[in-house]
C-alpha cells in the first residue's frame, strides 16, 4: 500500500490552489544501485483529480516528473467543505487515492 | 479462439475498465526519443508560438534532478497542456487535460538531463499554441 498523499488547499478569491505531494521512487530504469544493476523503470503514469465526484483534472505523466512529485493546481468555484478526490496510477498497477475536504 | 482464453480476456478486460476514469497514458508519445515525434503521437503539428503561454523555470538549475516549471495558458479556452524537455532522452514530460473548473496552470518538478529548453504546448479551440524557456544544468537528473 502506497503511502498517503499530502494535499493542502488554499481557498483565493480567484481560485483554489491545490497542492499534492506523492510519496513515489519515479525510477527512470536508468539509475545504477550501489552494486551497478540498474533500477527498474517505476513512475506513476496517470493521475486524476476530482472535485464533488466531478473530474476537474486529468493528468499523463512520465519517469522524467522528480522523485515524490509535487503538482500544484488552480481550481474554479470551489469552497470550503467541498470534496476533493485525487488517484494515481503507476506503471505497475499500483495505485492510490486520498481524499480531503478543502479547508 | 477457446473458451478458456475468451474468459481470460474478458476478465482482463473487466480489470482494466476502472482505467477509463483516467486519460489512457499515451504510450507511444512518452517513448518517443525525440521532441518533434512525441508532438506528432500527440496530433500536434506546427503549433504556433504564443505569448500567452507563461512559463516559469529556473535559467540555472544546480540539481537536474528536481527543476520547479511552472506553466500558466493565458489562451481562453485551454483544454490541456502538454510539457516537453526537449534534450531528455524521453522529452515527453507529462500532459493535463482540463475541464472548465480549472484553471489551465500547473506547477511541477521535474527531471532535466542536460541544458535544455523547456516547451509548454497548449491546446484551445482545436488549435495548439507553444512557448519554450531555456533552463541551463549543472548536474543532470536522469542517470547517477
Amino acid at each position: 500500500m502506497a503511502d498517503p498523499m499530502k494535499i493542502r488547499t488554499t481557498v483565493g478569491a480567484e481560485f483554489t490552489e491545490v497542492r499534492v505531494l506523492m510519496v513515489h521512487p519515479m525510477e527512470t530504469g536508468q539509475r545504477k544501485d550501489s552494486s551497478g544493476n540498474l533500477v527498474p523503470i517505476h513512475f506513476i503514469q496517470e493521475m486524476s483529480v476530482k472535485l464533488n465526484g466531478r473530474s476537474v483534472l486529468e493528468g499523463q505523466i512520465s519517469q522524467a516528473v522528480s522523485r515524490n512529485p509535487v503538482f500544484s493546481f488552480r481550481l474554479k468555484g470551489a469552497k470550503a467543505g467541498d470534496k476533493l478526490e485525487i488517484a494515481w496510477l503507476d506503471n505497475r498497477g499500483e495505485r492510490n487515492r486520498s481524499e480531503t475536504a478543502i479547508a | 479462439m477457446n473458451p478458456f482464453r475468451r474468459r481470460t480476456l474478458a476478465a482482463i478486460a473487466l480489470l482494466l475498465l476502472p482505467l477509463r476514469a483516467l486519460a489512457a497514458w499515451n504510450k507511444e508519445a512518452f517513448q518517443a526519443k525525440s521532441a518533434a515525434d512525441a508532438l506528432k503521437s500527440l496530433g500536434v503539428s506546427a503549433p504556433a508560438e504564443s505569448q500567452d503561454i507563461l512559463i516559469e523555470a529556473p535559467q540555472i538549475a544546480e540539481n537536474g534532478a528536481v527543476v520547479p516549471v511552472e506553466i500558466t495558458s493565458n489562451i481562453p479556452g485551454t483544454r490541456s497542456i502538454a510539457v516537453v524537455v526537449e534534450k531528455n532522452p524521453f522529452p515527453l514530460v507529462a500532459k493535463f487535460d482540463f475541464s472548465e473548473s480549472a484553471v489551465p496552470f500547473v506547477k511541477v518538478n521535474v527531471k532535466v538531463g542536460e541544458s535544455s529548453f523547456v516547451r509548454a504546448i497548449a491546446e484551445a479551440g482545436g488549435k495548439h499554441y507553444t512557448a519554450a524557456r531555456e533552463v541551463k544544468v549543472t548536474i543532470g537528473g536522469c542517470g547517477g
